[in-house]
């Protein structure tokens, strides 16, 4: 018993005692939780220390957090989806410039059964009417995040206000996953970027139910932290990042990222945009 | 159920194969916990002999707010840490948001009222006991709290042990002041809030049986010392 | 400097809880040496006159002075209780303890309490929690604490009020060598029997006042006050 003891406590003394190599340049970046679940990050960080002997460490947030923390200067860089808040956060000087690096898509999920009978609809505008009118369970991010301003947006499109709704409109303030584990219990339509829906663990009896309208597109968009704002940011590891997301390296490692054979993501970066 | 059981198994697979990445996400834990509770211990215990021995004009305000403090939100922690230390607030220059030792500091402020509040209560009652004496002996106020802290170390280290149980625990505030940053400031808790999220339930059920298994052994190993301790000396 | 402790003399002593008066106002004097018993009945204030002479209760009014300054006066005294308190400790832990405050060495202190607990006959039991110990034992074991400081005056209230005839003995044993010794031992008592045995002088307290004082050979032939007489007879006195 006694050496037992020991050696878990010695054990423990190990454990907590190991440290990891860091590599020698160290910033920090805010994305979206769609993004990170997508798993492209695995891909691309290990590459990215490789090249540059920069370590990205990630913060893994909703949109309006990533620019919140972009404002306050917590972190060096941000990469986003959602262009109207972008544009603004480089208007008021937040970030040097906006840089598009890839687009995904979103994708309406729902249950299997399809009740509102998405399948059949013709544009996103036309899935949305039909979800109004059938009012099924319907489940939304609401937490300002990308995703959760892109759903607005299409529901305006399709003349509907999501403030309106009855309570099979689930607002629950939470990321991707989070919402997408509602939706599994709820059996609810979701909408969510397909990254997160083919990276999703807890499917239950969600089916992707409809997707393919360009309105759909998901365009990530890099911004880099103004100096000018906050003096301590690593603007030159921010732009030493861009030049890497931009280069046909990353081009290859985005277009060649694919889950169960699905292509996810889109490079469409312009050379010195 | 069948969630739970695959969760068991990877649980089983992850310690058994000594899963690099369960090493140091565990190590972190253990480290930034156990760092927060010395720290914690050094304020708190100090401060519950304080009160237990001294009668000062806010002694009983103090007291009830100790006690009322136990129950803080981590949550309201995190978040005013997080405005504490981000780069626009007041110690923003220090650039502490994000590292481990923000994690440390938030824990610190969630465990010291806990710590503080049972370790005060066992002191309290033993300080009755050796009143008389103590006073008798006219021993200062430091010799005092030093008699107290030595005599009832035993129940001070369940004080101690508890406040371990809530700060490794304990997910709220550390997400929002630590980013849950792979390699930097992913710990148990986090990592099973992440995979919770990406709906890999398995793995999240197996780092939770980490979790689980690591407080227990933590809570064991400190137990078996106390008595062997004991035994020594009684 | 060892000497200077003695005389203490109480003048008008009083101590008072809520407007109540628990003891006094009292005229005492200490001149050193011997046994002083204090006896009266429950209630009389017995316990609280020992706390208020040693210290450990409030003066509100009157003095209490001794031949040195009070710290000094604190320094040469113990005390010890009907309840003794146990340091959650072992046995030369807690003999050792009063020296250990006072700055000895641990080597030191453990080596004189090894002498005193070997004196009260505890020697075979150093290493035991003192919690297990018999209640004789943890009287002995307060007695030695009490007395490794070497203090001049020691306060012992009752202390056998609750042990057998053996350990009674052996306690008032451990008590005459002391007071042969050189120490001043003022106590109290429930027992005539132990008074008779050890007391040189009889404070008889009534309704927290002293109510008669003398050498113990005349206050047990012929006490002088009605009351005093009653008490000694068994009768109930109020």
């Amino acid at each position: 018993m006694k050496q037992l003891m020991t050696l878990l406590l010695g054990a423990l003394v190990a454990i907590s005692l190991s440290g990891k190599a860091q590599a020698a340049d160290v910033m920090r970046m805010a994305v979206t939780t769609s993004f990170h679940n997508s798993g492209l990050a695995d891909i691309l960080l290990p590459q990215i220390a490789e090249d540059l002997d920069l370590d990205v460490q990630l913060l893994v947030v909703g949109t309006g957090q990533a620019l919140r923390l972009g404002r306050a200067g917590d972190v060096d860089a941000i990469l986003v989806h959602s262009r109207a808040a972008e544009e603004a956060f480089v208007a008021e000087g937040f970030g040097t410039h906006r840089r598009e690096i890839m687009y995904n898509d979103f994708v309406f999920v729902g249950p299997d059964t399809d009740p509102a009978g998405l399948r059949e609809a013709s544009s996103a505008a036309d899935a949305l009417a039909r979800i109004a009118a059938a009012e099924p369970a319907f489940v939304s991010r609401g937490d300002d995040s990308g995703t959760h301003k892109k759903e607005l947006s299409l529901w305006a499109e399709a003349g509907q206000d999501a403030a309106s709704f009855g309570r099979w409109y689930n607002a629950v303030g939470a990321g991707m996953g989070a919402a997408l584990n509602t939706a599994a219990g709820l059996n609810a339509y979701v909408l969510s970027d397909r990254a997160s829906w083919l990276n999703f663990g807890n499917k239950a009896d969600l089916a992707l139910v409809f997707a393919g309208d360009p309105v759909l597109f998901n365009q990530y968009a890099y911004l880099p932290v103004n100096p000018a704002k906050h003096a301590h940011v690593k603007h030159d590891l921010a732009l030493k990042l861009e030049g890497w997301l931009t280069s046909d390296t990353a081009k290859g490692l985005i277009n060649g990222y694919t889950i169960g054979g699905e292509t996810l993501f889109v490079f469409n970066a312009t050379p010195e945009g | 159920m069948g969630d739970l059981w695959s969760g068991l198994l990877q649980a089983f697979w992850l310690v058994i194969t000594f899963d690099p990445e369960l090493v140091e996400i565990a190590g972190r834990s253990l480290r930034i916990t156990l760092t927060a509770l010395v720290i914690a211990s050094l304020i708190a215990l100090p401060l519950a002999a304080l009160l237990a021995v001294r009668r000062f004009r806010w002694r009983r305000t103090v007291i009830a707010l100790m006690n009322a403090l136990m129950g803080l939100p981590p949550v309201v922690v995190g978040l005013v840490v997080y405005v504490l230390l981000s780069r626009s607030g007041p110690f923003g220059v220090m650039g502490l948001l994000f590292t481990p030792t923000a994690m440390i500091i938030a824990q610190v402020i969630i465990i010291v009222p806990l710590i503080a509040s049972i370790a005060h209560q066992s002191l309290r009652e033993l300080w009755t006991e050796y009143h008389d004496l103590l006073i008798s002996i006219n021993v200062t106020q430091g010799q005092k709290i030093r008699t107290l802290l030595w005599d009832a170390r035993r129940a001070l280290l369940t004080a101690t042990l508890a406040g371990f149980g809530r700060a490794i625990g304990e997910v709220g505030a550390i997400m929002i002041v630590g980013g849950n940053i792979d390699h930097a400031t992913r710990v148990l808790t986090t990592a099973i809030a992440l995979e919770t999220g990406r709906g890999d339930f398995a793995l999240a059920l197996g780092l939770g049986f980490v979790l689980i298994a690591l407080a227990v052994t933590v809570n064991l190993a400190i137990h078996w010392l106390g008595r062997t301790e004991r035994e020594g000396r009684w | 400097m060892v000497s200077d402790l003695f005389p203490m003399t109480a003048r008008q002593a009083q101590t008072t809880r809520r407007g109540k008066v628990l003891v006094g106002p009292v005229d005492l004097r200490l001149d050193g040496g011997g046994v002083a018993m204090v006896i009266g009945p429950n209630g009389a204030g017995k316990t609280t006159l020992l706390h208020l002479l040693h210290g450990t209760a409030r003066l509100t009014s009157g003095t209490i002075e001794w031949a040195c300054p009070l710290e000094a006066a604190r320094n040469q005294q113990s005390f010890v209780f009907q309840r003794p308190v146990m340091l959650r400790r072992t046995v030369l832990e807690n003999i050792a303890y009063p020296l250990r405050i006072r700055g000895h060495q641990r080597a030191d202190a453990y080596e004189q309490a090894r002498d005193w607990a070997d004196r009260v006959g505890l020697g075979a039991m150093i290493d035991r929690s003192a919690l297990v110990l018999s209640g004789g034992e943890q009287q002995k074991l307060a007695i030695a604490r009490a007395l490794i400081t070497r203090p001049r005056l020691v306060f012992l209230d009752e202390p056998c009020a609750s042990l057998d005839g053996a350990a009674t003995r052996e306690i008032e044993q451990v008590l005459q060598d002391t007071r042969e010794a050189g120490t001043a031992l003022v106590m109290s008592t429930h027992d005539m029997g132990q008074a008779r045995r050890l007391a040189d002088r009889v404070v008889f307290l009534l309704h927290g006042r002293v109510h008669e004082e003398a050498a113990a050979n005349t206050f047990f032939e012929a006490p002088v006050t009605t009351q005093a007489a009653a008490f000694l007879r068994g009768d109930i006195v109020e």
